[in-house]
């Protein structure tokens, strides 16, 4: 896959003059000094709002640490405690498997599935009907989340909403019984405009000749897919997979329209989070089980790479 | 039997360009038949429609005595080389070739084995184990060949078979390929942008232009007595040479020169009419000295094809088109003349053609020559 392209580097330097006042080891010929400069100011803002509250999260989950009260103002160290605690707590497991239900749901079956679905059964297809498609589909992608928690209520609300109208069932409290199925299905509509137009450029890469060659072996739809579109797209389909599956995992949206609940039964692990350490006031607890989560993102994220780079291997 | 034949065949594409225009056409069963002409043409469209990768506006195609013209392309029984040959890159050769026995449920046994007979006939039983990604061009069109041929179908159809590959190689993959069409026998249809091609390769050629057919013919008839300007002026490898001309009695003037008339021609011409004399490079003879019956003007360039030149000369005619067109001769080697010299070329006998508004004028109904050609 790597294309042969000369390193640049080695060109630029042998180009350019080195200057007297500054030699130049870099490719710029900037000097030492003024290229950290250039460097200082990006790796401050990384530094403060990104390692500094991550070592912080880390630090904290190791405390007793409170919102209010007296461990607000003198917090302990407890060790572990707050690991084993979340790790035994069924809230917190129950949390877990909902998340993941959440992810497979809404990401990899609900906007990866649907995603791909629309961009090959639009892939020949120019004009009126695929710019209607896909400016709806990005629409949805590109509202803000509170107008669209808004307007999913307003569409799944027992007494008044669109959907109950629509279908003629009203008294039909669909965040009640089926909070979700809701979730996931408004998460799906909301983040497919990503898979789609990342497959919609990756058909652009399967030669309308290989297609053709199957279909005159008499090859299905499925077949054609199975044996020419999915064998080139298997790099695309992962790195999609990769990104929708993280995305979702923290996604908090889904708090804005249940919030978490009826009874905890919507409670994904940020809005699980959320609840923990903002309403109950456990900073401590709450740390911790981000940092349980970061962990399992980080096991998401190696699962794939390594996937991908088998890939490479093979090909 | 598996010739085809098509009627009043019509391909729209949405957006009104009309790449086929009711296009008759008879393919013999077991021909090696050439689509040949300009980009453009329709003549992909045509491969395309018979392949049922395009769908027919109008008309019909028949295979054989099946009318296939509503089938899917899977139910035509007809297999196709693309020009990038299409091999799919994550399959072993061995995989691509089974690949179409392995859609038609054939067991895995048989068709490993049906594989490497077929890649045997074709020289890759080496090679059964690699990737597409680790052969040569060469190598790769036959792999696609081998997958055409696999599972035995009614008709091959080749589009732009050659053009992949490097010049040298070129010729070698043409002779084979003939000679392949040969041993098979299996009506085999071709799609060319290339002159030399279509007429080193076909049975007979189809040259169209703006999705009709111009002529269909022998590739001695096609580049021999060209049926329209457009066929003689795309068929050969230097174009032929098309001067305005006027009849005069029992002969053609052009300028202050005089030729015979060609004796095809004789009794459908009318005297004192304005016609186009045809005739090509390679039937002209070159001579420094004046000759009766010829051409004469200055040269202007002198081409080195390697064993013979191309010699370009400015020939002054009455025309109201300036007053002078270029001829165009070959000349041997060593009797080159130089830019600058006068020159007289005479036209050899029975190798020169009269057109009447872009038409052949000839005295009777030849293969392949349409009813409109006899004025």
């Amino acid at each position: 896959m790597a294309q042969a392209t000369s390193p640049p580097d080695e060109l630029v330097e042998g180009a350019r003059p080195v200057t007297g006042a500054s030699p130049a080891p870099d490719a710029a010929g900037l000097g030492r000094a003024r290229a950290t400069g250039f460097l200082v100011p990006a790796m401050v803002l990384i530094l403060v709002f990104l390692v500094v509250p991550a070592v912080w999260t880390i630090w904290l989950g190791l405390t007793n640490y409170r919102l209010t009260g007296l461990a607000a103002a003198s917090p302990e160290i407890v060790g572990l405690d707050n690991f084993t605690d979340a790790l035994g707590d069924e809230r917190f497991r129950t949390s877990l498997l909902l998340t993941l239900e959440f992810v497979l749901g809404s990401a990899v079956i609900g906007q990866a599935g649907l995603g791909f679905a629309i961009a090959f059964a639009l892939r020949d297809r120019r004009g009126p009907l695929r710019r209607v498609v896909e400016g709806l589909v990005l629409l949805s992608w590109i509202l803000p989340s509170s107008v669209v928690a808004f307007l999913w209520i307003a569409l799944l609300d027992r007494d008044a909403g669109t959907l109950n109208a629509l279908l003629g069932i009203p008294g039909m409290a669909w965040l009640l019984d089926y909070p979700m199925l809701s979730i996931i299905i408004f998460n799906t509509w909301r983040g497919t405009a990503f898979s789609m137009m990342l497959y919609a450029a990756a058909l652009e890469n399967v030669p309308r000749s290989h297609l053709e060659t199957a279909r005159l072996a008499g090859a299905s739809t499925w077949q054609q897919l199975r044996d020419v579109v999915f064998p080139r797209i298997r790099g695309h389909v992962l790195t999609n997979l990769l990104l929708i599956s993280l995305w979702t995992f923290n996604d908090f949206a889904p708090f804005l329209i249940t919030a978490g609940g009826p009874e905890q039964r919507s409670e994904i692990l940020p809005v699980y989070v959320y609840k923990v350490a903002l309403s109950g006031g456990e900073l401590g607890f709450g740390a911790a089980i981000s940092f349980v989560m970061l962990l399992i993102n980080l096991v998401i994220a190696l699962v794939y790479l390594r996937l991908l780079g088998r890939r490479k291997e093979s090909a | 039997m598996s010739a085809i034949t098509m009627r009043e065949l019509t391909k729209v594409y949405p957006g009104g360009v009309r790449a086929l225009d009711a296009l008759d056409l008879d393919i013999v069963d077991g021909e090696f038949f050439a689509l040949l002409g300009p980009s453009g043409c329709g003549k992909t469209t045509l491969l395309r429609t018979i392949a049922g990768l395009e769908v027919a506006s109008g008309g019909s195609v028949h295979i054989g005595e099946r009318n296939v013209t509503n089938l899917p392309p899977g139910k035509r029984d007809v297999a196709m080389v693309f020009q990038d040959y299409a091999l799919f890159p994550h399959m072993t050769v061995q995989d691509n070739i089974a690949y179409p026995l392995r859609i038609k449920k054939v067991d895995r046994r048989e068709r490993t084995g049906k594989a490497a007979e077929t890649a045997d006939e074709l020289g890759l039983s080496a090679l059964l184990q690699r990737r597409p990604g680790q052969l040569s061009g060469g190598q790769q069109q036959r792999v696609a060949l081998a997958r055409a041929m696999a599972c035995h179908p009614q008709v091959f159809l080749l589009d732009e078979p050659l053009s992949n590959l490097d010049a040298r190689l070129r010729l070698e993959a043409r002779t084979f390929l003939k000679r392949l069409q040969r041993e098979l026998g299996v009506t085999t249809v071709f799609v060319t942008h290339d002159q030399a091609e279509a007429l080193a390769l076909a049975d007979r050629i189809a040259v169209m232009e703006g999705g009709r057919i111009r002529q269909v013919g022998t590739p001695t008839e096609v580049f021999r007595r060209p049926a329209n300007t457009f066929v003689a002026g795309f068929i050969g490898s230097t174009p032929m040479n098309l001067v305005g001309t006027r009849v005069r009695g029992d002969e053609l003037a052009v300028g202050a020169a005089r030729l015979p008339l060609p004796d095809d021609a004789r009794g459908q011409v009318t005297d004192g009419e304005r016609l186009v004399y045809a005739v090509r490079p390679e039937y002209l003879d070159y001579s420094p000295t004046q000759v009766a019956g010829a051409l004469s003007g200055q040269v202007v360039v002198v081409e080195n094809l390697g064993s013979v030149s191309l010699v370009s000369l400015d020939v002054p005619t009455d025309d109201t088109d300036g007053g002078a067109s270029s001829v165009q001769v070959v000349v041997a080697e060593g009797r080159e003349p130089d830019p600058g010299d006068t020159g007289w070329v005479v036209p050899r006998p029975g190798r020169s053609l009269l057109y009447r508004d872009g038409d052949l004028v000839t005295a009777g109904a030849e293969a392949g020559v349409p009813a409109a050609a006899q004025g």
